[in-house]
Protein backbone atom coordinates (compact mmCIF):
# COMPACT_ATOMS: atom_id res chain seq x y z
CA UNK A 1 0.00 0.00 0.00
CA UNK A 2 1.45 3.33 -0.96
CA UNK A 3 0.29 6.90 -1.35
CA UNK A 4 1.61 9.71 -3.51
CA UNK A 5 1.58 13.47 -2.97
CA UNK A 6 1.87 15.48 -6.18
CA UNK A 7 4.19 18.47 -5.78
CA UNK A 8 3.98 21.48 -8.07
CA UNK A 9 6.13 24.61 -8.06
CA UNK A 10 4.26 26.71 -5.50
CA UNK A 11 2.65 23.85 -3.54
CA UNK A 12 2.92 24.68 0.16
CA UNK A 13 0.72 22.12 1.96
CA UNK A 14 2.55 19.10 0.53
CA UNK A 15 4.54 18.47 3.74
CA UNK A 16 1.41 18.80 5.90
CA UNK A 17 -0.55 16.24 3.89
CA UNK A 18 2.50 13.95 3.86
CA UNK A 19 2.60 14.03 7.68
CA UNK A 20 -1.14 13.35 7.88
CA UNK A 21 -0.90 10.42 5.44
CA UNK A 22 2.14 8.93 7.14
CA UNK A 23 0.40 9.08 10.52
CA UNK A 24 -2.59 7.19 9.11
CA UNK A 25 -0.86 4.75 6.74
CA UNK A 26 2.25 4.01 8.76
CA UNK A 27 4.47 4.66 5.75
CA UNK A 28 5.62 7.93 4.19
CA UNK A 29 3.97 8.80 0.87
CA UNK A 30 5.96 9.22 -2.32
CA UNK A 31 6.52 12.88 -3.12
CA UNK A 32 6.03 13.07 -6.90
CA UNK A 33 7.25 16.12 -8.84
CA UNK A 34 4.83 17.62 -11.37
CA UNK A 35 7.23 17.03 -14.25
CA UNK A 36 7.37 13.28 -13.64
CA UNK A 37 5.24 11.12 -15.87
CA UNK A 38 5.01 7.87 -13.90
CA UNK A 39 3.04 6.95 -10.81
CA UNK A 40 3.91 3.30 -10.21
CA UNK A 41 1.72 1.17 -7.99
CA UNK A 42 0.01 3.91 -6.05
CA UNK A 43 -3.21 3.21 -4.09
CA UNK A 44 -3.99 6.78 -3.05
CA UNK A 45 -3.14 10.19 -4.52
CA UNK A 46 -3.21 13.57 -2.78
CA UNK A 47 -3.08 16.88 -4.64
CA UNK A 48 -2.02 19.42 -2.02
CA UNK A 49 -2.84 23.03 -1.29
CA UNK A 50 -0.70 25.98 -2.22
CA UNK A 51 -0.30 28.34 -5.13
CA UNK A 52 0.83 26.12 -7.99
CA UNK A 53 2.46 28.20 -10.73
CA UNK A 54 1.69 31.33 -8.74
CA UNK A 55 -2.02 30.97 -9.60
CA UNK A 56 -1.11 32.41 -13.03
CA UNK A 57 -3.95 32.54 -15.58
CA UNK A 58 -6.43 30.81 -13.19
CA UNK A 59 -5.84 28.94 -9.94
CA UNK A 60 -4.86 25.38 -10.84
CA UNK A 61 -4.98 25.90 -14.62
CA UNK A 62 -1.26 25.37 -15.28
CA UNK A 63 -0.92 22.49 -12.82
CA UNK A 64 -3.88 20.72 -14.44
CA UNK A 65 -1.81 20.47 -17.62
CA UNK A 66 1.35 19.14 -15.93
CA UNK A 67 2.71 15.82 -17.28
CA UNK A 68 1.93 13.99 -14.03
CA UNK A 69 -1.75 14.94 -14.15
CA UNK A 70 -2.32 12.59 -17.09
CA UNK A 71 -1.30 9.77 -14.75
CA UNK A 72 -3.52 11.13 -11.96
CA UNK A 73 -6.52 11.22 -14.33
CA UNK A 74 -5.75 7.71 -15.52
CA UNK A 75 -5.49 6.38 -11.92
CA UNK A 76 -8.73 8.14 -10.98
CA UNK A 77 -10.41 6.40 -13.91
CA UNK A 78 -9.32 3.05 -12.46
CA UNK A 79 -10.93 3.90 -9.12
CA UNK A 80 -7.83 4.98 -7.15
CA UNK A 81 -8.91 7.51 -4.49
CA UNK A 82 -7.73 11.05 -5.33
CA UNK A 83 -7.99 13.78 -2.70
CA UNK A 84 -7.51 17.44 -3.69
CA UNK A 85 -7.39 20.04 -0.95
CA UNK A 86 -7.64 23.79 -1.59
CA UNK A 87 -5.36 24.40 -4.59
CA UNK A 88 -5.61 20.65 -5.18
CA UNK A 89 -9.41 21.06 -5.50
CA UNK A 90 -8.82 23.85 -8.03
CA UNK A 91 -6.44 21.59 -9.99
CA UNK A 92 -8.96 18.72 -10.03
CA UNK A 93 -11.74 20.95 -11.41
CA UNK A 94 -9.38 22.45 -14.01
CA UNK A 95 -8.32 19.02 -15.26
CA UNK A 96 -11.93 17.86 -15.50
CA UNK A 97 -11.91 15.20 -12.77
CA UNK A 98 -14.47 17.22 -10.80
CA UNK A 99 -17.37 19.38 -11.99
CA UNK A 100 -17.48 23.14 -11.55
CA UNK A 101 -14.86 25.79 -10.92
CA UNK A 102 -13.46 27.75 -7.97
CA UNK A 103 -13.79 31.49 -8.54
CA UNK A 104 -12.49 34.51 -6.60
CA UNK A 105 -14.15 34.75 -3.16
CA UNK A 106 -17.30 36.86 -3.31
CA UNK A 107 -15.79 39.20 -0.68
CA UNK A 108 -12.64 39.54 -2.83
CA UNK A 109 -10.72 38.93 0.40
CA UNK A 110 -8.39 36.08 1.31
CA UNK A 111 -10.28 34.09 3.96
CA UNK A 112 -8.24 32.37 6.68
CA UNK A 113 -10.24 31.04 9.62
CA UNK A 114 -11.98 28.00 11.05
CA UNK A 115 -15.31 27.09 9.44
CA UNK A 116 -17.99 24.55 10.30
CA UNK A 117 -18.80 21.88 7.75
CA UNK A 118 -21.79 19.59 7.59
CA UNK A 119 -20.98 16.12 6.34
CA UNK A 120 -23.34 15.32 3.45
CA UNK A 121 -21.90 11.93 2.38
CA UNK A 122 -20.56 9.32 4.78
CA UNK A 123 -20.11 6.24 2.61
CA UNK A 124 -16.94 7.15 0.69
CA UNK A 125 -13.27 6.30 1.10
CA UNK A 126 -12.76 9.85 2.40
CA UNK A 127 -15.76 10.36 4.65
CA UNK A 128 -16.34 6.86 6.06
CA UNK A 129 -15.10 8.11 9.44
CA UNK A 130 -17.91 10.65 9.67
CA UNK A 131 -21.68 10.29 9.76
CA UNK A 132 -24.06 12.25 7.55
CA UNK A 133 -25.10 15.33 9.50
CA UNK A 134 -21.89 15.48 11.59
CA UNK A 135 -20.53 19.01 11.97
CA UNK A 136 -16.75 19.29 11.84
CA UNK A 137 -14.70 22.44 12.38
CA UNK A 138 -11.77 22.76 9.97
CA UNK A 139 -9.70 25.76 8.79
CA UNK A 140 -9.96 27.35 5.36
CA UNK A 141 -7.26 29.55 3.83
CA UNK A 142 -7.94 30.68 0.29
CA UNK A 143 -8.65 33.53 -2.11
CA UNK A 144 -10.36 31.47 -4.81
CA UNK A 145 -12.81 29.14 -3.08
CA UNK A 146 -16.10 30.36 -4.50
CA UNK A 147 -17.56 27.16 -5.98
CA UNK A 148 -19.60 27.76 -9.12
CA UNK A 149 -21.22 25.69 -11.79
CA UNK A 150 -24.09 26.04 -14.24
CA UNK A 151 -27.58 25.13 -13.00
CA UNK A 152 -27.76 21.83 -14.93
CA UNK A 153 -24.46 20.63 -13.47
CA UNK A 154 -25.52 21.72 -9.98
CA UNK A 155 -28.71 19.72 -10.34
CA UNK A 156 -26.82 16.62 -11.44
CA UNK A 157 -24.34 17.01 -8.54
CA UNK A 158 -27.23 17.26 -6.06
CA UNK A 159 -29.24 14.46 -7.69
CA UNK A 160 -26.21 12.13 -7.65
CA UNK A 161 -25.37 12.96 -4.04
CA UNK A 162 -21.91 14.29 -4.98
CA UNK A 163 -21.75 17.06 -2.35
CA UNK A 164 -19.44 15.83 0.42
CA UNK A 165 -19.42 18.91 2.69
CA UNK A 166 -21.33 22.18 3.03
CA UNK A 167 -20.40 25.29 5.00
CA UNK A 168 -22.79 25.55 7.93
CA UNK A 169 -23.49 27.10 11.32
CA UNK A 170 -22.12 25.27 14.40
CA UNK A 171 -25.54 23.59 14.77
CA UNK A 172 -25.47 22.30 11.19
CA UNK A 173 -27.79 24.91 9.65
CA UNK A 174 -26.70 25.79 6.12
CA UNK A 175 -26.97 29.58 5.78
CA UNK A 176 -25.55 32.48 3.78
CA UNK A 177 -23.93 33.79 6.97
CA UNK A 178 -21.95 30.55 7.31
CA UNK A 179 -20.70 30.72 3.72
CA UNK A 180 -17.15 32.14 3.80
CA UNK A 181 -16.65 32.63 0.06
CA UNK A 182 -19.94 32.77 -1.84
CA UNK A 183 -19.94 29.12 -2.91
CA UNK A 184 -23.04 27.92 -4.71
CA UNK A 185 -25.30 25.94 -2.34
CA UNK A 186 -22.60 26.37 0.36
CA UNK A 187 -20.59 23.61 -1.31
CA UNK A 188 -17.23 23.10 0.45
CA UNK A 189 -16.35 19.71 -1.00
CA UNK A 190 -17.55 17.78 -4.04
CA UNK A 191 -17.09 14.21 -5.30
CA UNK A 192 -16.91 12.83 -8.82
CA UNK A 193 -19.71 10.56 -10.04
CA UNK A 194 -17.94 7.40 -8.87
CA UNK A 195 -17.15 8.84 -5.44
CA UNK A 196 -13.40 8.12 -5.67
CA UNK A 197 -12.28 11.72 -6.30
CA UNK A 198 -12.89 14.39 -3.64
CA UNK A 199 -12.05 18.08 -3.83
CA UNK A 200 -12.50 20.34 -0.82
CA UNK A 201 -11.41 23.85 0.09
CA UNK A 202 -11.01 23.32 3.88
CA UNK A 203 -7.76 21.78 5.18
CA UNK A 204 -8.29 18.54 7.17
CA UNK A 205 -4.51 17.93 7.07
CA UNK A 206 -4.05 20.97 9.32
CA UNK A 207 -6.14 19.40 12.05
CA UNK A 208 -4.53 16.08 12.94
CA UNK A 209 -2.73 17.00 16.16
CA UNK A 210 -4.04 18.50 19.41
CA UNK A 211 -1.02 20.81 19.38
CA UNK A 212 -2.38 22.39 16.20
CA UNK A 213 -5.84 22.98 17.62
CA UNK A 214 -7.60 19.66 17.22
CA UNK A 215 -7.93 16.33 15.48
CA UNK A 216 -11.13 16.86 13.48
CA UNK A 217 -9.29 16.00 10.27
CA UNK A 218 -7.90 12.68 11.50
CA UNK A 219 -11.03 10.58 10.70
CA UNK A 220 -10.60 11.39 7.01
CA UNK A 221 -7.08 9.99 6.89
CA UNK A 222 -7.95 7.00 9.06
CA UNK A 223 -10.87 6.20 6.74
CA UNK A 224 -8.62 6.54 3.68
CA UNK A 225 -6.05 4.19 5.23
CA UNK A 226 -8.78 1.62 5.94
CA UNK A 227 -10.25 2.01 2.45
CA UNK A 228 -6.98 1.41 0.63
CA UNK A 229 -6.04 -1.47 2.97
CA UNK A 230 -9.36 -3.22 2.33
CA UNK B 1 1.05 36.77 -37.28
CA UNK B 2 -0.44 37.96 -34.06
CA UNK B 3 -3.48 36.48 -32.32
CA UNK B 4 -5.49 38.55 -29.89
CA UNK B 5 -7.65 36.61 -27.45
CA UNK B 6 -10.40 38.19 -25.37
CA UNK B 7 -11.62 36.08 -22.46
CA UNK B 8 -14.82 37.23 -20.79
CA UNK B 9 -17.10 35.85 -18.10
CA UNK B 10 -20.28 34.26 -19.39
CA UNK B 11 -23.57 36.03 -18.79
CA UNK B 12 -25.01 35.12 -15.44
CA UNK B 13 -21.61 34.44 -13.82
CA UNK B 14 -21.15 36.81 -10.90
CA UNK B 15 -18.12 39.08 -11.23
CA UNK B 16 -17.21 40.50 -7.81
CA UNK B 17 -14.04 42.08 -9.24
CA UNK B 18 -16.07 43.92 -11.86
CA UNK B 19 -18.42 45.09 -9.11
CA UNK B 20 -15.48 46.39 -7.04
CA UNK B 21 -14.12 48.27 -10.06
CA UNK B 22 -17.59 49.72 -10.69
CA UNK B 23 -17.76 50.86 -7.08
CA UNK B 24 -14.32 52.50 -7.30
CA UNK B 25 -15.24 54.31 -10.51
CA UNK B 26 -18.30 55.72 -8.80
CA UNK B 27 -16.12 56.74 -5.86
CA UNK B 28 -13.92 58.68 -8.28
CA UNK B 29 -16.96 60.57 -9.50
CA UNK B 30 -17.52 58.80 -12.82
CA UNK B 31 -21.28 58.93 -13.18
CA UNK B 32 -23.26 56.97 -15.72
CA UNK B 33 -21.45 53.63 -15.36
CA UNK B 34 -24.17 50.97 -15.53
CA UNK B 35 -22.04 47.84 -15.16
CA UNK B 36 -18.43 46.63 -15.26
CA UNK B 37 -17.28 43.14 -16.24
CA UNK B 38 -13.60 42.21 -15.98
CA UNK B 39 -11.89 39.79 -18.36
CA UNK B 40 -8.48 38.95 -19.81
CA UNK B 41 -6.67 39.95 -22.99
CA UNK B 42 -3.87 37.74 -24.31
CA UNK B 43 -1.59 38.45 -27.30
CA UNK B 44 0.14 35.51 -28.98
CA UNK B 45 2.85 35.80 -31.63
CA UNK B 46 2.52 32.96 -34.13
CA UNK B 47 4.82 31.60 -36.80
CA UNK B 48 3.23 30.55 -40.09
CA UNK B 49 1.03 32.57 -42.41
CA UNK B 50 -2.27 30.73 -42.70
CA UNK B 51 -4.91 32.73 -40.79
CA UNK B 52 -7.45 29.89 -40.80
CA UNK B 53 -4.94 27.43 -39.36
CA UNK B 54 -3.89 30.04 -36.79
CA UNK B 55 -7.48 30.64 -35.74
CA UNK B 56 -8.07 26.90 -35.34
CA UNK B 57 -4.88 26.50 -33.34
CA UNK B 58 -5.59 29.43 -31.01
CA UNK B 59 -9.17 28.23 -30.48
CA UNK B 60 -7.77 24.89 -29.38
CA UNK B 61 -5.40 26.73 -27.00
CA UNK B 62 -8.43 28.48 -25.51
CA UNK B 63 -10.31 25.21 -25.04
CA UNK B 64 -7.35 23.44 -23.45
CA UNK B 65 -5.79 26.17 -21.31
CA UNK B 66 -6.48 29.86 -21.88
CA UNK B 67 -10.18 29.84 -20.96
CA UNK B 68 -12.24 27.78 -18.54
CA UNK B 69 -15.35 27.26 -20.60
CA UNK B 70 -17.42 26.46 -17.51
CA UNK B 71 -17.46 30.20 -16.76
CA UNK B 72 -15.68 31.96 -19.63
CA UNK B 73 -16.23 32.76 -23.29
CA UNK B 74 -13.38 33.52 -25.65
CA UNK B 75 -13.02 35.43 -28.91
CA UNK B 76 -10.03 35.10 -31.24
CA UNK B 77 -8.81 37.76 -33.69
CA UNK B 78 -5.95 37.09 -36.10
CA UNK B 79 -3.89 40.02 -37.44
CA UNK B 80 -2.18 39.16 -40.74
Amino acid sequence: MSAAVIVFPGSNCDRDIAVALEAALGTAPLMVWHGDSALPGVDLIAVPGGFSYGDYLRSGAMAANSPIMREVVSHAGRGVPVLGICNGFQVLTECGLLPGVLMRNASLKFVCRDVDLRVERGNTAFTGGYKVGDVIRIPVAHHDGNYFTDPDTLKSIEDNDQVAFRYCEPDGTVSDAANPNGSLANIAGVLNGNGNVLGMMPHPERLIDPLLGGTGGTPMFTALAEAVAA
Amino acid sequence: MKARVHITLKNGVLDPQGKAIHHSLEGLGFDGVDDVRQGKFIEIELSGNDPDAARASVSEMCEKLLANTVIENYAVEIDD
